[in-house]
């Protein structure tokens, strides 16, 4: 971790070699445990481990096998669209309609299907089209008009709010869709996404499989691809990433498709598991992906984090959500933990920049 | 100012006439204005290869403005700009560097919580296999960086740690390793000594000699005569968006060109307004050529 310098040969410089005081050790004081603990994966690590330790003495019913499915469950259904919005964050930008946007896909599946009497898959490739459009927009608007991104996302999030349930209400005479399960092309739907298989007598769900396949890949993208490098780069500074050649403004409108993307996955899964969707759901689902992404050691204002993070970080509220009932507590605790939790990531977030970037 | 934009500009000419050393990037008579702000005017610059050119000046005396040209940011709306001795127009800084012309920018354009490789090849990463399995070819990128800094005299010993973490001399020469690399034919450097400390600007002004040395044409932007005045081959002195002074290291002494910068005609005739209006002792206050040594100290 030692900085050195000297004068290179092929310069052919004549002049002498900084001194020795240049190695100023602004890195090299650190220890590597330290270092370690500083990654801010490490730590939401340690953090979901303690979560589950302590349900795990605390609640008998967490060591079995079946709850533990339950809970990795719940948190592949926070953690699908924890990843991309984790990825959105560290572009630099936020969606706060991502929670909304999960019941719009799955209420524009549920619609066009039912009633348009056609094969399911109609409807799930056209709520995919529509979800991608709405990241598109979001992605769009904030790089056109380069307002914050917050306040873009805030009008998407009431636009689609107030959309799904007037639309639906308009379509079906109710607050929620018709049951699509005995129409065209269900079963394989809900194959891909809501069935569970049987793993040593306990019925796992198929979405924590593709929570860590995405999570895999987003992993992959982020740190070995080129493209994961402008994520970081767009997220970390706008204006020197476009001085480089970086593409900042299909980066970021990639982002909030992706975001999209997770949106409409998560969506089709509530469809084909429930079978209807209520139009009102959604709200405040945002902020538990925000959430899962900063304790995932997501830096808010971009340009920091990683994928494997947020995995620990929607590890961490499945467990908790769970934990609280297998414990027997009342589950109105859930709100005040998660706020712990939060803040103690932020608190660990800011500890890690300000060391990183200190000179 | 116009007869002295335009002996500056006969001066740049004959310069330019022995033609083994042929400027890479000249401006000929060239201008900028910004609706009707005219920011730059008559303004005759060239760059040869192996040598620096600085360009000097108060605030707002157009040097953002004379960079900003070249480096493909705005387009000159009069007057001609030379590449290789045919006039070009750019519309976006890519075409700058496509034809080897890098800018290091004051705030460097570096990513501060990204690696130094990551930032070295950001926006030009090294790939290998095929899509959709492409992937960052991370060994040979560090590899790549590393000789490069070492280079340019540059030995970090982890170049996974972040660039932040450089101290700011380090991340300039960091940048201008990136800008030689990438096969910079022209370095602009805007004003890389200015937040720097004493130390600092020495290791950049070494640098700025080290690709000096490797043939390449530097545009040293700064307002500082004494740094300039260290590495400089030719200096142009800027005031009011227009050439106050173009002259070869040979024909100029550290003394004269810190009193173009500093404007020592401007503080004799701000001294007799001082004398006029708060009727302060004329005698006092120290002659010219006091104050232009202060000048000197004070840079």
């Amino acid at each position: 971790m030692t900085m050195a310098q000297t004068t290179a040969p092929a310069t052919g410089s004549p002049s002498p070699a900084p001194p020795a005081s240049r190695k100023d050790g602004r890195t090299s004081e650190r220890p590597p445990a330290v270092q370690l603990l500083a990654r801010p994966e490490v730590g939401v690590f340690l953090g979901a481990l303690a979560v589950y330790v302590f349900f795990f003495a605390a609640a008998p019913t967490v060591r079995d096998g079946s709850a533990m499915a339950t809970v990795l469950y719940q948190s592949s259904t926070i953690g699908i669209m924890a990843l991309p919005v984790a990825l959105l964050m560290i572009g630099g930008e936020f969606d706060l309609s991502a929670g909304v946007a999960v019941i719009t896909s799955a209420l524009t599946a549920a619609m066009l299907s039912y009633q348009l009497t056609m094969n399911v898959w109609v409807g799930v490739i056209a709520a995919l089209l529509v979800s991608l459009a709405v990241g598109f927009l979001n992605g769009w608007l904030v790089v056109r008009t380069g307002l914050p991104s917050f306040l873009i996302t805030l009008g998407t999030f009431l636009i689609l709010q107030g959309v799904n349930l007037a639309v639906t209400k308009l379509v079906t005479g109710n607050v929620a869709t018709d049951d699509i399960s005995t129409m065209d092309g269900f079963d394989q739907a809900k194959k891909i996404f809501a069935s569970s298989f049987d793993v040593g007598g306990v019925q796992v769900k198929i979405t924590i499989v593709w929570w860590l396949v995405f999570a895999t890949l987003a992993t992959w993208v982020l740190l070995r691809t080129t493209y994961g490098n402008w994520i970081f780069a767009a997220g970390g500074n706008k204006e020197s990433a476009r001085a480089v050649g970086v593409p900042v403004a299909f980066t970021k409108i990639s982002l909030f498709m992706l975001v999209g993307f997770g949106a409409w996955f998560v969506g089709m899964h509530q469809l084909f598991s429930f079978n209807t969707v209520q139009s009102g759901e959604g709200v405040g689902q945002e902020l538990i992906y925000i959430s899962a992404a900063v304790i995932g050691g997501c830096l808010l204002t971009g340009g920091a984090g990683s994928a494997i993070g947020p995995v620990f970080g929607a590890f961490m509220f499945g467990m908790v959500n769970q934990g609280i009932v297998y414990a027997g507590w009342n589950p109105d605790w859930f709100k005040a933990f998660l706020g712990v939790m939060l803040l103690g990531a932020v608190l660990i977030n800011q500890w890690v920049q300000r060391t990183a970037t200190r000179r | 100012m116009t007869s002295n934009a335009t002996g500056a500009h006969r001066a740049v000419l004959t310069e330019a006439a022995p033609g083994k050393n042929a400027p890479i990037v000249e401006l000929r008579n060239a201008g900028k204005s910004y609706g009707n702000v005219r920011a730059l005017h008559g303004v005759d610059l060239a760059v040869h290869p192996g040598k620096v050119t600085c360009v000097l000046g108060d605030n707002g005396a157009g040097k953002s403005t004379l960079i900003k040209i070249i480096s493909g940011l705005h387009q000159h709306t009069e007057g001609e700009f030379l590449v290789d001795g045919e006039p070009v127009r750019f519309s976006t800084p890519r075409q700058a560097l496509d034809r080897g012309i890098a800018t290091v920018y004051q705030d460097l354009a570096t990513v501060p919580l990204m690696p130094v490789w990551r930032n070295f090849f950001l926006g030009s990463e090294m790939t290998r296999g095929p899509w959709p399995i492409r992937r960052l070819d991370i060994e040979k990128m560090k590899q790549t960086a590393d000789e490069e800094l070492r280079n340019m005299g540059i030995v970090l010993d982890d170049l996974e740690q972040p660039i932040g973490t450089l101290s700011g001399g380090q991340r300039q020469c960091v940048a201008i390793a990136r800008a030689v690399h990438f096969g910079a034919r022209v370095l602009i450097l805007d004003e890389p000594t200015a937040a720097l400390g004493v130390k600092q600007s020495g290791v950049v002004l070494k640098y700025i000699a080290a690709a000096r040395e490797r043939g390449l044409g530097v545009i040293f932007i700064t307002h500082n005569p004494h740094h300039a005045y260290m590495v400089g081959d030719h200096f142009s002195v800027l005031r009011l968006g227009t050439t106050e002074l173009s002259a070869a290291r040979s024909e100029i002494t550290l003394e004269e060109l810190t009193n173009h910068m500093a404007g020592g005609t401007e503080l004799t005739a701000l001294k007799h307004e001082l004398a006029q209006v708060r009727g302060v002792d004329v005698e006092e206050l120290p002659e010219e050529d006091a104050l232009q040594a202060g000048a000197a100290k004070a840079n």
